[in-house]
């Protein structure tokens, strides 16, 4: 038996294999920051800027979750009425206990919240793998079912947070910590958890595998059915941090909270460079993406060109455009 | 096509040829290279294919062979050189752009619509239709000639999906048989394929001959090009070595052009101890819809082999065993019981199974290399809940000096490795998690030569230790090669054991075909 392959004439894999995928919406980010400074130098003040990246912290988290279920090949559009249920549930649950508990509610509501977004994760996952229905049809109908849970718990109208509950619970969305709004630390310490999970952990891997090709990951022993219903539940549970920084911004859940959440997450997701079929994950484009996404809104309520009616409109495009690149650049 | 040059003589036409290449030839490749980054493929290549020729192109596994077919039928284009027509100059910026100029391949590797039926993928995107409305009567039952002439007897409305690899093959090989190509490539066509299906695109394949149609045939199987190449184009580390006329070399003799040196035997010696005790007991096995009451042993330093036809369940039968199908009855190793539901409990008892599909179930294609390496042991090889990316580099670079995988750069997608390489990778991945039960189906698929031997070598060291080694194989002498022991399934049943000197071409084929008795057979069902 010869060996003659020399292994030193082979070219060592370089630690950062960086793509256009990688950077391309760090480079959209600040070309629309450019834009945006030509159309009115104000919107590059920091205060804008702040005020821009907190709104878009809410997305950002819950699209943080979507790159896992996308990633392994799912795909989740229950996410804006499980916040609204999540949101409705916590803040009925610390009005509940107020009285009893004082403050201390807002940390129980919290946990609360944390809790019934894994559980809601949980059941759109066991319902794709254990009731193998099509993640799109399985998550249409929870979708349906939060939004009237919380509609019916709200009576069509809102539930708001008790008083004495609200100066407390405020710095949560309000707050900042070292000059930075609290939203914003959130958020980045849920992307860093994730893309820790994500590229550092060995779950990472297997939702990589089974997203880019279910039977390679069956054959090589990794569990579909516990692959993916973990990444609904890691959906669920950012859905529930989104909810609870969500609480204090209007100190309200109504049945219209988080509508169309859901097409903003999967555009986040998608322009953040992860395939919508499944495969490798990119959080920090995911949270670039939702940012790029606000950031275009606030763009336009800025300049007078487009009517902010139009922002969902716009950023249905955006998800249209994003996917024809990803077609066309393949 | 241009019945006269097909009617010339072999002698006048070589002659002719070097007068004036530009003349006759059918397609002149003139100076190509190609290049990926700062890797070279090909490099320089000069090439003219005759009307009425079958042109063999061999080489090393990565030697270029595919690269070179894709470049000649519009799939990439060359970084340089030119590719010439009937004498003009042509470009093929699209693989369709090729196929109006009349050139078809057949690639090595299965690209089919999974989702769609085997007449729709016949003819996908060029659907007959009768008065603008798609005409299915008519594709299928063209579909079903093509095929039976092939001896696929798939039906047509069968999905792709449901429908074995070797069948999958041999759909892809009709769609380049429908239309009245003037030049068919065949990259490795029988790899996946057993005797008679073998057999049967030989004929084919003279036949298009005999009608002027010029064939590249790419094969690891020397004993086919022998049997067909009119010329033999030897590629070695992406340049030309030379054109041979064909029935002038020996297998050997190729052999030695494609890899610059002389060559062992292929198939090592076989051992003379004795087998041990029982390692792999499997009672009663059936695959639902595929295999039927089975039974058999491996032992311990045994090379057991599992011989039969396209759709004898081989495959089926240890998908069942590794929990991979739905299946029933008992299988135990060492004497334990293992549980054949889960997948990672049959992996993780110590029984190592390598797919026939690799593209399909075995390796990520778009995924670097390491990660493959190490999917189906990643609890092994990182212990806790971290990945360990320095062990995973230093395993990659063992794995590749210890299998030989030549590649370029260790930051490739696996993907981008030969189709021999993607091969030698999951073998590396499978035995990543030291499995004390081996199974290979279709070990050297796609392997050249010397690498075939390198394999056999590897599957002997691995009894060598004690482990106990299954070989699911369409090739009959890689079988009696390399095996103690050969049981023959047909029709998803145990038709019989051959061993010794029983182990002959003959006996095999005859197990696998009917029910006659055989001299040495152990017994059918026991
Ligand atoms: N897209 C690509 N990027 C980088 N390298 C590539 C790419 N495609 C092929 N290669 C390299 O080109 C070389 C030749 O590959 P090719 O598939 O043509 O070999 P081959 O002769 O067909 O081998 P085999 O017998 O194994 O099929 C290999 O080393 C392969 O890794
Ligand atoms: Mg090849």
């Amino acid at each position: 038996m010869t060996i003659i392959a020399s292994s030193t004439a082979i070219r060592p894999e370089r630690e950062w294999n960086i793509g256009w995928t990688d950077v391309g919406p760090f480079v959209a980010l600040v070309v629309l920051m450019l834009i945006g400074f030509l159309i009115n130098p104000d919107f590059l003040s920091a205060t804008n800027l702040g005020n821009v990246v907190t709104r878009s912290a809410f997305i950002a988290i819950i699209a943080v979750g979507a790159t896992f279920v996308i990633s392994s090949g799912g795909l989740d559009l229950s996410v804006g009425s499980m916040a609204a249920f999540i949101t409705g549930i916590t803040i009925m649950f610390m009005n509940r206990m107020a009285p009893e508990w004082g403050v201390l509610a807002i940390p129980a509501g919290m946990t609360v919240a944390i809790v019934v977004g894994l559980l809601c994760g949980l059941m759109n996952g066991l319902i794709v793998t254990i009731g193998k229905i099509e993640p799109f049809i399985a998550t249409l109908g929870t979708m349906g079912i939060f939004r009237a849970l919380i509609t019916y718990m709200s009576d069509g109208g809102s539930i708001p947070i008790d008083r004495s509950l609200r100066d407390a619970y405020r710095p949560v969305y309000f707050g900042t910590f070292v000059g930075i709004p609290l939203p914003i630390i959130i958020s980045v310490a849920v992307a860093a958890v994730a893309s820790f999970i994500l590229y550092k952990m060995k779950y990472g891997r297997k939702c990589a595998a089974v997203g880019a090709n279910e039977d390679v990951a069956r054959y090589s022993g990794i569990s579909i059915i516990k692959t993916r219903t973990i990444a609904y539940a890691i959906q669920g549970t950012c859905v529930a941090v989104a909810a609870i920084c969500y609480v204090p911004r209007l100190g309200a859940a109504t049945p219209t909270t988080g509508v169309l959440w859901e097409l903003q997450v999967i555009t986040a997701v998608v322009i953040g460079g992860t395939a919508l079929r499944g495969g490798k994950g990119h959080v920090w484009g995911t949270v670039a993406g939702a940012v790029i996404l606000e950031l275009i809104a606030n763009l336009m309520v800025l300049s007078d060109f487009v009517s902010e009616y139009l922002v969902a409109g716009v950023q249905g495009v955006i998800i249209i455009i994003a996917m024809l690149i990803q077609r066309f650049s393949k | 096509m241009s019945s006269v040059l097909s009617i010339e003589r072999e002698g006048e036409r070589v002659v002719a040829q070097k007068a004036d290449p530009l003349r006759h030839s059918l397609l002149r490749a003139e100076g190509v290279s190609k290049q990926y980054g700062p890797v070279t493929v090909l490099s320089d290549v000069t090439l003219d294919i005759l009307p009425g020729e079958i042109h063999a192109i061999i080489g090393e596994n990565g030697a270029g062979k595919s690269t070179f077919m894709r470049l000649l039928s519009g799939y990439i284009e060359p970084t340089a050189g030119t590719l010439a027509l009937s004498g003009q100059h042509v470009r093929f910026a699209k693989p369709e752009q090729a196929q109006d100029a009349g050139i078809a391949l057949v690639h090595q590797e299965i690209l089919l619509a999974e989702a769609l039926t085997v007449a729709e993928n016949l003819f996908l995107g060029r659907e007959l239709t009768r008065n603008g409305v798609v005409d299915d009567r008519t594709m299928r039952r063209l579909a079903t000639e093509k095929l039976t002439e092939l001896g696929c007897l798939v039906s047509p409305n069968a999905l792709v999906r449901n429908i074995a690899l070797a069948d999958r093959q041999l759909v892809q090989i009709a769609r380049a048989l429908l239309d009245d190509y003037r030049i068919v490539i065949f990259d490795e066509p029988t790899a996946v394929l057993t005797g008679e299906e073998v057999e049967r695109l030989l004929a084919i394949i003279l036949q298009l001959k005999e009608q002027g149609a010029a064939v590249l045939y790419i094969s690891h199987r020397l004993d086919e090009v022998q049997r067909l190449a009119d010329k033999v184009t030897v590629l070695r580390d992406g340049k030309k070595i030379g054109t041979y006329p064909g029935r002038t070399l020996s297998q050997m003799d190729m052999a030695r052009l494609m890899v610059g040196r002389d060559l062992a035997a292929l198939y090592p010696e076989k051992r003379t101890k004795a087998a041990g005790e029982a390692m792999l007991t499997v009672r009663d096995l059936s695959v639902p819809g595929f295999a039927k009451n089975i039974s058999f042993q491996a032992h311990k330093s045994e090379i057991l082999g599992f011989a039969g036809m396209i759709g004898a369940g081989r495959t089926e039968l240890f998908e069942g065993i590794m929990g991979l199908r739905p299946a029933t009855g008992t299988v135990e190793l060492e004497g334990k019981p293992i549980n054949i539901r889960s997948p990672r409990a049959v992996l993780d008892a110590g029984i190592g199974y390598l797919t026939e599909d690799r593209k399909g179930k075995g390796l990520l294609l778009h995924e670097r290399l390491a990660p493959n390496l190490t999917l189906s042991a990643l609890t092994r090889f990182h212990p806790g809940i971290f990945l360990r990316r320095s062990r995973e580099q230093d395993a990659l670079r063992a794995a590749v000096e210890q299998y030989d995988i030549r590649l370029k750069s260790f930051g490739v997608k696996a993907g981008q490795l030969s189709g021999g390489n993607q091969q030698k990778l999951l073998l590396a991945k499978v035995l990543l998690i030291t499995p004390s039960v081996v199974v290979v189906d279709e070990p050297t698929r796609g392997i050249d030569i010397a690498n075939k031997a390198q394999i056999y070598a590897f599957i002997q060291s691995l009894v060598a230790e004690g482990k106990a080694c299954i070989v699911i194989s369409s090739e009959m002498q890689e079988l009696i090669g390399i095996c103690d022991r050969i049981l023959v399934m047909r029709e998803g049943r145990l038709r019989g054991e051959v061993s010794g000197d029983a182990m002959t071409e003959h006996n095999v084929a005859l197990l696998a075909t009917s029910d006659a008795a055989v001299d040495g057979n152990v017994g059918g069902r026991k």
